[in-house]
C-alpha cells in the first residue's frame, strides 16, 4: 500500500476530529454542552483503551493466552465502587477545583509542593515508556501496511529521516492543539472529550470489523475457529492459563495493577474528574464502561489464535489485527484497523500529554520560575496567560519526544504490553496515598512523601532501569548478580523473591514497601495546621458538599494586589469577568484600595489554583497575602482534631505546675474579653440573619424573574414583583434601625442635648405626626394627663420622641381595625413620671413579656401569622430609657390588651441617675 | 436507599472478585469447551456480563 | 437532561412563606409534588400523611425548630427513605453538625442560589 495514502487517509481522519472539536466547542461556548451526556462520558472513559488494546492484546494472547483479560477485567471490577469512590473524587475536586493528580494529592497533604513535583516526576517518568508503545504502534502500522511481509527497515541514525521523529512531531503539534487552545481554570475542554468520545466509538467499530472477518469470514465463525484452534500444535497451550505459563500470583497481580490504573493514570484521572460535567453521569457510566470493554475484547482472542495458526515467527504478533486482512487481500480492511488503531493511539496521547502537561506546568515549571522570580513579578510581562499555554506546549513537546527516545533506545527490543504495564506499575505508586487521601484522616504529608518515595525507587530499581541495561544502556551486571554484587538486591529477584514475571515482582515489592512506609511514618508524625484541615475536607467532604467554609485561616490583602496578580495568570477580561462576577454573587463592589476579606482572598486562591495548581497558587498568595493571627477559639476548633495534639497539650499543662496557674490567669483574662466579644458577636450573627431571610427570598425569585418570565403568567410576575418591593421595604427598615441602635448604643447622651422636656406635649405631638395612621386603621387616640403642674423631666428631646413613637406605632401595629383604641396616661408616683401607652390588642402571653426587649424578637399577628416590623423596636426603646435613668416594662393579659409603662425620674434625681447609668 | 444500593455494589464488588480470582479460576482454567467456546473464555465473558447487567440493575433509577 | 420521576414528593418546611413561594415555584418547574409547612408541628403532620421524598426543612422557626423536626422524623418508620435537605441562614460549622447529627442529610445555606439548590434536589432523587 502506498505510504502517501496512509498518510491522506490519516490526515483526513484528523481533519474530522478537529471538525467536531471545533463544532463542540462552538456550541460549548453557547451553553449547550453535547458533552453533557452520560454515554459521552461513558465512551471518553474508554481512553483507556489504547494501542495497547487495539494492536498489543493480541500479541500478548499468543504468549500468555487469555492473562490478557486481566487489564480490562480489573477496571470493570472496580466499577460498581464508583458510585461511591469516584463521586468522592469528583467532589472533592471540584470543591477545590483540582486539576490533575498530582494535584489532588498535594492539596490533600496540606498544599505541599513538594508532593506536587514528587507525583507529577512519578507521572512523567512512568508514563513515558506508555507513550512510547502508542508511538512505536503507529509506527509499525504504517511500516506492516507499506511493507507487509518484509523485514522492517531499521531506523535511520539521523532523526530528521526517521519516520517515528516526524509521527512525534505530529502528535505534539496535534495534542497542542486540543490540549492548550485556551487556559480555563477549571481545565475542561468539551472538543477534546467530544472527540476522544468519538475515537472511542472509531477503535470499536473497527477491531469488531476485524473480529466479525477474521471469525466469519477467513472462518466458518467461533466453533470452526475454536475447533482447528484447540488441536493446533502453536495455538494449543492458548487455551489455558496454566499451559501459558501464567501463574497464580501474576494474574492477582495484573488485576491489582489494572484497578488502579483506572483510577490512577493522569488521563484516566482527567478524564474521569477534571472532565466529568455532573457526578449524574457516574450511574450510567459504571454499566455502560464495562460493556465497551468487553466489546472491544471479544475478538481478541479468536484474532491471536487466527494469526498464530497462519503466520510463522517473522510477522510480529502484534501486528495480526493489520496482517491478517493484508495476508488475504483486504487491503481496504487493513487500513480501516489501521485508522482504528491511530485512533486509539492519538486519544490516548492527547489526553495523557495533556494532562501530563497540565501537572509538569503547574507543579514544576511554574513553581520554579516563581521562585527565581521570574514569573508573576515585574512589569515587563506581556501575558501570564500566554506564557502559561506557552510551558504548556514545551511541556507537550518534551514529554512526547522522551517518549520518543524511550522508544528509539528501549522500547524497540520489547511488545508493547511488557513496555504498558511498566507504566501501569507506576501509576499504581500512587495508590496508597491517593485512597489514604480521601479515607485515611490520620495520613500525613510526610508519609505520603515517604510512601510515594519508596514505591518509586523500588519501581525504578525492579523495572526501567533493568530494562535498560536489557537494551544495552547501562550494564547488565546488577541483574545477574545485584546491586554491590549482593544477590539479595537482583531487580528480578528482591530479597530472595524468584520464580514469577518481573512485572507481578516489581508490582508486588514496591506496592507492598511504599504502603507500608506510607503507614508508618504517617503514623509516626504530626500533621501542619493546613494539612489537617484539608485532610478533613477530603476525608469528610460531604460535610462541605453545599458550601465551601474553608476560611479557616483568616487572611487578608489589597484588593488592588490581588486583581493585579490575577492578572498575570489569567489575563485582564478573565480577571476582571471574574470579580464582577464576586461582586455580584456577593452584593459588594471592590474598589482597590480596599483590604480584601478572607472569603474573597480564597475565592482569588481557587480561581489561581485552577490555573497554576494548588501548591503553586498558595506560593504565590503567600507573597502578597498576611496571615492574621489564628484567635484562640479556631486553635482549639483545629486541635480537637486530633486526640494525639490534645492529649499533648494536656501533658504538657500537668508536667509544668508553674505554668499551670499562669494559664488559669491568662484563661479568665482570655474569658473576661470573650465575653465582651461574644455580646458584639451575638448581635452581628443575628442581624445577619435577619438580613439573609429576606435576601435569600429577594434573591430567588429575582433570579426565577430573570431565568423564567415567560413561564410565568402576568399575575405570578406581580405577585413576585410585590413579594420583592415588601421584602426590600423590611431589608430598608432593618437597616435603619440597626444604624438608630448603633447610635443610640454607641453614644450616651450628651450634656448639651439635656433639657426639660414637656411629655405631655410631647406625646401629643408624635401623636399628630402619626394621625394619618390612626385614620387609616380607624383607631381611637387619647391623652389622659394627671400630673399636678407641668410634666417635664431632663432629657434628650429627639430620643424621647423616638420612645414615645415606637410604643404608640407597636400598639397601633396589634389592635384590631376599626374597634381599636390606645390611650396615653401620665401620672407622677415616687419622684417618676409615669408614662402608660395601652391598647386593646390580643395582649402578649407571660411567656412573652420578657423577651419582648430582647433584640429581634418579634410576635406573630395572629391574623396572618406574619411578623411585622425588625424586632428592634422595643429594644431600642428600652435602651433609652434606661439612658435616662429610667425603666421600661410591660403588664398584660390575653385578650385584654398590653399596657407599656415609661418611668423617667423626675428631674431632681437626674444628676446622680445619670451618672449610675454612664457606669 | 442509598445505602442499601452502596451495600450491594459492594457485595457485587467482592463477589465478582472472589469469582475472577484463584482459587475458584483453577476449576476453570481446562482444556474444556462450552458451548462451543473455550472454558476460561466463557466462564470469564460470562462472569463479565453478569457484572454489567447487575450494575445496570442495581443503579437504575427508582420507579414506583 | 434529567426528568424527576413522576412521583418524587417534597415537602418544603418554612416560616417564610416569601421563601417558600420561591420554592415551591423552582421544584415545581422540576414536575415534583409539593406540599408546604408553615412550621414544626404542621410539618410533622404532613409528612406522616404526604409520605415525602424529600423534605427541605428550615432551622429557626417559632415553636419547634428544624433540628427537633428532624430529630422526629427519624423516628418515623415510614419516613425511613425520606432524605432531609436543611436549608438555612444558620451556616456555622457548628450547626451544620448539628444538622447532621439531628438525622438531616444534605445542608444548604440561604441566600441560596436557585440551580445548586434545584441540582441538590435533582442529585438526591437520581442517586436515592
Amino acid at each position: 500500500m502506498a505510504l502517501s495514502l496512509i498518510v491522506l487517509c490519516s490526515l483526513a481522519y484528523v481533519m474530522l476530529l478537529f471538525y467536531i472539536a471545533w463544532r463542540v466547542d462552538f456550541s460549548a461556548v453557547r451553553g449547550k454542552s453535547p458533552v453533557n451526556n452520560a454515554y459521552v462520558y461513558a465512551l471518553s472513559l474508554a481512553v483507556y483503551c489504547t494501542a495497547w488494546t487495539f494492536f498489543g492484546s493480541v500479541g500478548r494472547a499468543t504468549t500468555g493466552g487469555l492473562s490478557f483479560l486481566g487489564v480490562y477485567l480489573g477496571p470493570s471490577l472496580l466499577a460498581p465502587l464508583w458510585f461511591v469512590l469516584l463521586r468522592k473524587m469528583i467532589l472533592i475536586s471540584k470543591n477545590q477545583r483540582i486539576t490533575s493528580i498530582a494535584d489532588f494529592i498535594s492539596s490533600r497533604y496540606g498544599k505541599s509542593a513538594t508532593l506536587g513535583v514528587i507525583v507529577t516526576v512519578i507521572a512523567v517518568l512512568g508514563i513515558v515508556p506508555y507513550i512510547s508503545i502508542q508511538l512505536k504502534a503507529v509506527m509499525f502500522g504504517i511500516n506492516t501496511l507499506t511493507h507487509f511481509g518484509q523485514a522492517a527497515p531499521a531506523p535511520p541514525a539521523e532523526l530528521w529521516l526517521d519516520g517515528g521523529f516526524w509521527v512525534t512531531v505530529a502528535m505534539a503539534m496535534f495534542t497542542a492543539f486540543f490540549g492548550t487552545r485556551k487556559l480555563d481554570p477549571n481545565e475542561r475542554h468539551e472538543g477534546l472529550v467530544a472527540a476522544v468520545a468519538f475515537e472511542s466509538m472509531v477503535k470499536l467499530g473497527a477491531f469488531l470489523a476485524v473480529g466479525l472477518y477474521v471469525t466469519f469470514g477467513l472462518y466458518n465463525g467461533f466453533d470452526d475457529l475454536f475447533t482447528q484452534a484447540q488441536v493446533h500444535e502453536a495455538t494449543h497451550k492458548m487455551f489455558s492459563l496454566q499451559d501459558s505459563g501464567i501463574t497464580p500470583f501474576s494474574w492477582n497481580m495484573l488485576m491489582i495493577l489494572s484497578l488502579f490504573a483506572i483510577m490512577l493514570l493522569p488521563r484516566q484521572f482527567h478524564i474521569a474528574v477534571v472532565e466529568n460535567t455532573s457526578p449524574r453521569h457516574i450511574a450510567r457510566a459504571m454499566w455502560v464502561f464495562p460493556l465497551y470493554l468487553l466489546l472491544i475484547n471479544i475478538f481478541v482472542f479468536p484474532v491471536a489464535l487466527a494469526g498464530k495458526m497462519n503466520f510463522a515467527a517473522n510477522i510480529h504478533p502484534d501486528t495480526y489485527v493489520l496482517s491478517l486482512p493484508l495476508a488475504n487481500g483486504a487491503n481496504w480492511l487493513a487500513l480501516l484497523a489501521f485508522i482504528g488503531g491511530f485512533s486509539a493511539a492519538t486519544s490516548m496521547i492527547v489526553v495523557e500529554a495533556t494532562a501530563l502537561s497540565i501537572m509538569f506546568s503547574n507543579h514544576i515549571v511554574v513553581p520554579l520560575l516563581i521562585k527565581t522570580r521570574s514569573f508573576g513579578q515585574g512589569k515587563d510581562l506581556v501575558s501570564g496567560a500566554h506564557r502559561l499555554l506557552d510551558i504548556r506546549r514545551v511541556s507537550i513537546l518534551f514529554i512526547l519526544f522522551m517518549a520518543y527516545l524511550y522508544q528509539r533506545s528501549v522500547g524497540s527490543t520489547y511488545d508493547l504490553v511488557s513496555v504498558g504495564l511498566i507504566s501501569f506499575t507506576a501509576a499504581a505508586q500512587l495508590a496508597p496515598a491517593f485512597i489514604g487521601a480521601m479515607y485515611w484522616k490520620r495520613a500525613t504529608h510526610q508519609g505520603a512523601v515517604a510512601g510515594l518515595a519508596t514505591g518509586f525507587l523500588v519501581w525504578a530499581y525492579c523495572l526501567p532501569i533493568p530494562s535498560m541495561a536489557q537494551a544495552g544502556i547501562v550494564s547488565r551486571d546488577f541483574i545477574d548478580h545485584g546491586l554491590w554484587g549482593i544477590s539479595a538486591l537482583k531487580p528480578y529477584a528482591l530479597f530472595g523473591f524468584s520464580g514469577v514475571d518481573p512485572v507481578s515482582h516489581a508490582a508486588f515489592w514496591s506496592l507492598l514497601l511504599n504502603t507500608w512506609v506510607y503507614a508508618i511514618v504517617s503514623i509516626n508524625t504530626k500533621p501542619s495546621t493546613l494539612n489537617l484541615t484539608q485532610a478533613d475536607l477530603f476525608v469528610n467532604i460531604h460535610k462541605y458538599i453545599s458550601w465551601q467554609d474553608t476560611d479557616i485561616l483568616k487572611r487578608e490583602a489589597k484588593i488592588g494586589d490581588l486583581k493585579n496578580m490575577l492578572d498575570r495568570f489569567l489575563g485582564e477580561t478573565r480577571t476582571l469577568a471574574l470579580f464582577r462576577e464576586y461582586e455580584t454573587n456577593n452584593g459588594v463592589s471592590l474598589t482597590n484600595h480596599q483590604v480584601a476579606q478572607a472569603d474573597l482572598v480564597n475565592f482569588v486562591e481557587t480561581q489561581l489554583s485552577g490555573a497554576i495548581g494548588a501548591a503553586s497558587a498558595r506560593l504565590v498568595m503567600d507573597s502578597i497575602v498576611k496571615e492574621e493571627p489564628i484567635t484562640l477559639d479556631e486553635v482549639m476548633r483545629i486541635l480537637e482534631q486530633t486526640r494525639e495534639a490534645v492529649e499533648y497539650s494536656r501533658v504538657m499543662v500537668e508536667k509544668n505546675t508553674e505554668l499551670k496557674t499562669l494559664t488559669l490567669q491568662l484563661t479568665a483574662a482570655n474569658e473576661q474579653l470573650k465575653n465582651l466579644d461574644r455580646l458584639k458577636a451575638d448581635f452581628i450573627t443575628t442581624v445577619t440573619h435577619e438580613l439573609r431571610t429576606p435576601v435569600t427570598s429577594i434573591r430567588s425569585l429575582t433570579k426565577i424573574l430573570l431565568d423564567y418570565r415567560s413561564e410565568l403568567s402576568e399575575e405570578k410576575i406581580q405577585e413576585y414583583l410585590q413579594i420583592l418591593v415588601g421584602e426590600s421595604d423590611r431589608i430598608s427598615r432593618l437597616i435603619n434601625q440597626v444604624l438608630d441602635l448603633e447610635k443610640i448604643q454607641s453614644e450616651s447622651i450628651a450634656p448639651e442635648a439635656l433639657q426639660s422636656v414637656d411629655m405631655e406635649a410631647l406625646v401629643s405631638r408624635t401623636a399628630t405626626g402619626m394621625e394619618q395612621l390612626f385614620r387609616e386603621k380607624e383607631v381611637a387616640f387619647s391623652v389622659q394627663n394627671d400630673v399636678p403642674g407641668a410634666c417635664e423631666v431632663q432629657g434628650d428631646y429627639d430620643r424621647l420622641v423616638q420612645v414615645v413613637s415606637n410604643l404608640l406605632s407597636n400598639a397601633l401595629k396589634f389592635v384590631p381595625q376599626g374597634s381599636g383604641w390606645v390611650k396615653a396616661r401620665l401620672f407622677h408616683q415616687n419622684g417618676f413620671l409615669h408614662l402608660q401607652i395601652l391598647d386593646n390588642g390580643p395582649g402578649i402571653p407571660p411567656e412573652k413579656q420578657a423577651m419582648i426587649f430582647e433584640k429581634f424578637t418579634q410576635l406573630s399577628r395572629r391574623d396572618t401569622g406574619k411578623p411585622q416590623g425588625s424586632g428592634l423596636g422595643l429594644f431600642i426603646t428600652k435602651t433609652i430609657v434606661e439612658q435616662h435613668g429610667g425603666l421600661l416594662r410591660v403588664d398584660s393579659k390575653i385578650g385584654e390588651g398590653a399596657m407599656f409603662e415609661v418611668r423617667l425620674p423626675l428631674d431632681r434625681f437626674a444628676k446622680s441617675t445619670f451618672a449610675a447609668a454612664k457606669n | 436507599m442509598s445505602d442499601r444500593r452502596e451495600a450491594n455494589l459492594l457485595l457485587l464488588f467482592i463477589t465478582v472478585l472472589v469469582l475472577l480470582n484463584y482459587p475458584l479460576l483453577s476449576l476453570v482454567d481446562r482444556q474444556d469447551r462450552w458451548l462451543g467456546f473455550p472454558a476460561l473464555y466463557f466462564y470469564l465473558f460470562f462472569v463479565w456480563l453478569g457484572l454489567i447487567v447487575a450494575v445496570a440493575l442495581v443503579v437504575r433509577k427508582r420507579k414506583k | 437532561m434529567h426528568t424527576p420521576d413522576s412521583a418524587a414528593k417534597v415537602l418544603i418546611v418554612d416560616d417564610e412563606p416569601n421563601i417558600v413561594v420561591a420554592l415551591e415555584f423552582l421544584l415545581q418547574r422540576e414536575a415534583y409534588q409539593v406540599q408546604k409547612a408553615y412550621n414544626g408541628v404542621q410539618a410533622l403532620e404532613l409528612a406522616a400523611a404526604f409520605l415525602p421524598d424529600i423534605i427541605v426543612l428550615d432551622v429557626m422557626m417559632p415553636g419547634m425548630d428544624g433540628f427537633e423536626v428532624a430529630r422526629r422524623v427519624r423516628q418515623m418508620e415510614a419516613l425511613e427513605m425520606t432524605k432531609i435537605v436543611f436549608l438555612t441562614a444558620k451556616g456555622t460549622q457548628r450547626d451544620k453538625e448539628a444538622g447532621y447529627s439531628s438525622g438531616g442529610e444534605y445542608y444548604l445555606i440561604k441566600p441560596f442560589d436557585n440551580e445548586v439548590f434545584v441540582n441538590t434536589i435533582n442529585e438526591i432523587m437520581a442517586y436515592g
